[in-house]
């Protein structure tokens, strides 16, 4: 029997995202006869743009719309969408900061199981799900076996499936609205009071062509000045991983990954840095990649296109000197 | 401000080389050096802060085997005010549902008004916080970075987003937090602190103490397995350079010329 498969559609001003395509492929990895629901909900014109994006490549799309929904609480949008989607089916939804806070509680309510931060998946067999997910920030894979008899909510990782946007299904967008709501809007323990946006800081990495970037393998505060001199001969900016910022020891501006900036250089420079998802996803515009790491087999080099296994302590100024010297 | 905090043991990844066992279809674990996941150690950090100016009391709990008491002694030993180490032979192969209904029954022994987990631990699944949230029908917040204490009965958070941005939630008591990294800075573990932590009591408890059945938790209980680890194909691999650290050098200085990185 074909499985019936629910996508929540994530969107931000009225512009649908990458990941909802990348659901479709998904979809199709996990059961290519599965039929394939979209679901969004927001408010106005703007969730009406992403339906109908939606309804290009989705057999189906539901809509929630309601004023209250205009900025999405995951607290709330849980309970409509446990009013609405039946027991027993899949729910993709996608592994980031919003899909993290929805999803696990909504198997719960789901009484289906939970499956996190998958990357691929195998195929179907005696109601098992088989998976692919990453443990220990990448450094090894785990083929994992899901129990989808009584449904399954999973977190697809962003980036990890092509977005499908080739296929063209014209599906009808279906007005669940009322079913939502009916008994009103949930009430919940959780208040959405405001959004406020990350404070520009004094240098903007998301600008600069070439990154000299360091991660927890540099150590100490104290090393940090190897990796401004380097940059200072490379004619770059000193960027770094999430938990150089955490240390405060480099300023939050500099941090690259989904929760810092998106840089886009020609040249990065990954020093000590192993390579976690959320780090790279903050690397756009397929940049020359160096990684430099003294365990060879760090996640970094799967994504670099150089690599390098040294101590980044000796490395680092022995390529300043070097550049120095040609310099002269 | 009763404060329950939920760790895990975990293999330090920036200190050790995960390596497979063919064996056991595992990994090899006898060599690995383990602390407490740094998401969770931040969680307690914090549990002590606001007990520091609110009050009340910080309990740190693990689900593991025997060595799971260090971990919550070392937590002590920050200023933890008691562990508790969840120990059975049922637990083992426990998935995170297991896992999450194993804290749930130890939050409900007692009186609570804050759960924190860490965001995520040493498998990335960032699960335990909204499934336990759930199964007490309690709210949750994922990716806390910043907790103040209104009253005895409400909380202001905020939650760090896509870009750093943030969203800001007032939250009713009791809750669930998932904390982030960042969110204050870990205090060092003063040796005071060690000699003091080694005298007290861990009560373990196990599925008799908790009321649970063992067949709703472990392996039996579990829906989501692993069944193989497996090192990721070195198919788009980067291209080692290799040689003395001279010619290292002078390779990657031709490169980075070709690439605009050395003008
Ligand atoms: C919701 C969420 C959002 C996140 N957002 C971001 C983000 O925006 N950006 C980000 O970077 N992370 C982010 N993270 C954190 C991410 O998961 C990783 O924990 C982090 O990227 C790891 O940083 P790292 O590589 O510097 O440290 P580690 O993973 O500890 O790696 C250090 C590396 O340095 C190597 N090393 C150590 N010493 C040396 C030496 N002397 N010479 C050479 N190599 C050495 C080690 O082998 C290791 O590979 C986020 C996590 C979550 C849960």
């Amino acid at each position: 029997m074909a499985l019936h498969i629910y996508s929540y559609i994530l969107h931000n001003k009225g512009v649908i995202d990458d990941t909802a395509f990348e659901a479709i492929s998904a979809a199709g990895v996990i059961d290519p006869d599965a039929s394939i629901t979209a679901v969004a909900a927001g408010s106005g014109l703007d969730l009406d743009a992403v339906c109908n994006q939606a309804s290009k490549h989705y057999q189906e799309v539901w809509k929630i719309d309601s004023e209250a929904l205009s900025y999405p609480d995951a607290e709330v949008i849980r309970r409509l969408l446990v009013r609405i989607i039946p027991k027993g089916d899949i729910v993709l939804i996608p592994h980031e900061h919003f899909g993290m806070d929805l999803a696990p509680g909504l198997s719960v309510m789901l009484d289906a199981a939970y499956l996190s931060d998958a990357v691929d998946f195998g195929g179907i067999g005696d109601g098992r799900l088989s998976a692919i997910r990453q443990e220990f920030n990448g450094q090894v894979n785990t083929q994992v076996e899901c129990d989808i008899s009584n449904g399954a909510v999973i977190t697809i990782r962003p980036g990890s499936f092509k977005g499908d946007e080739g296929q063209c299904a014209n599906g009808p967008i279906v007005d669940k609205t009322s079913e939502a709501m009916e008994g009103g809007i949930p009430a919940v323990g959780r208040r959405f009071l405001k959004f406020v946006e990350a404070e520009v800081g004094e240098i903007d990495i998301t600008q600069s062509e070439v990154l000299v970037s360091v991660g927890r393998g540099i150590a100490d505060e104290d090393n940090l000045e190897i990796a401004f001199d380097l940059a200072k001969v490379m004619g770059g900016d000193v960027s770094c991983s999430r938990p150089i910022v955490d240390a405060k020891w480099l300023e939050k501006e500099r941090q690259v990954g989904n929760s810092g900036k998106t840089v886009k250089p020609k040249v990065y420079l990954a020093l000590g840095i192993s390579g976690a998802f959320q780090h790279l996803a903050g690397l756009k515009g397929n940049p020359f990649v160096v990684a430099v790491n003294k365990n060879p087999k760090a996640p970094i080099f799967q994504a670099a296109d150089v690599g390098v296994i040294a101590d980044i302590l000796d490395f680092i100024p022995e390529l300043t000197d070097k550049i120095n010297e040609i310099k002269r | 401000m009763e404060i329950f905090v939920c760790v895990k043991r975990v293999p330090d990844t920036g200190e050790n080389e995960i390596e497979l066992d063919s064996g056991s279809n595992g990994i090899k674990r006898d060599d690995l050096v383990y602390s407490i996941n740094e998401w969770d150690n931040y969680a307690v950090e914090e549990a002590i802060q606001i007990r520091e100016k609110h009050g009340g009391s910080v309990t740190v709990v693990t689900v593991d085997n025997e060595e799971g008491d260090e971990v919550l002694r070392r937590e002590m030993a920050m200023g933890a005010d008691r562990g508790v180490l969840v120990m059975d032979k049922a637990f083992e192969g426990s998935d995170g549902r297991g896992i999450a209904s194993i804290l749930k029954a130890v939050v409900e022994k007692e009186h609570y008004d804050l759960v924190l987990t860490g965001v995520q631990a040493d498998d990335g699944a960032a699960q335990i916080g909204g499934l336990l949230a759930a199964m007490l029908g309690w709210p949750y917040a994922s990716i806390v970075n910043e907790i103040e204490i209104l009253d005895e009965k409400k909380i202001r958070i905020h939650r760090e987003v896509a870009g750093g941005n943030l969203e800001v939630y007032e939250v009713d008591l009791p809750c669930v937090l998932s904390v982030q990294t960042g969110i204050n800075e870990p205090r060092y573990v003063p040796i005071r602190g060690v000699m003091k932590a080694a005298g007290l009591d861990v009560p373990v408890y196990g599925t008799a103490d908790l009321g649970l059945s063992p067949e709703s938790v472990g392996e039996a209980g579990a829906t989501v397995k692993v069944k193989n680890y497996f090192v990721p194909e070195a198919g788009d691999r980067a291209e080692m350079l290799e040689g003395s650290t001279e010619e290292i050098i002078d390779k990657l200085i031709d490169l980075l010329k070709s690439k605009g990185g050395v003008r």
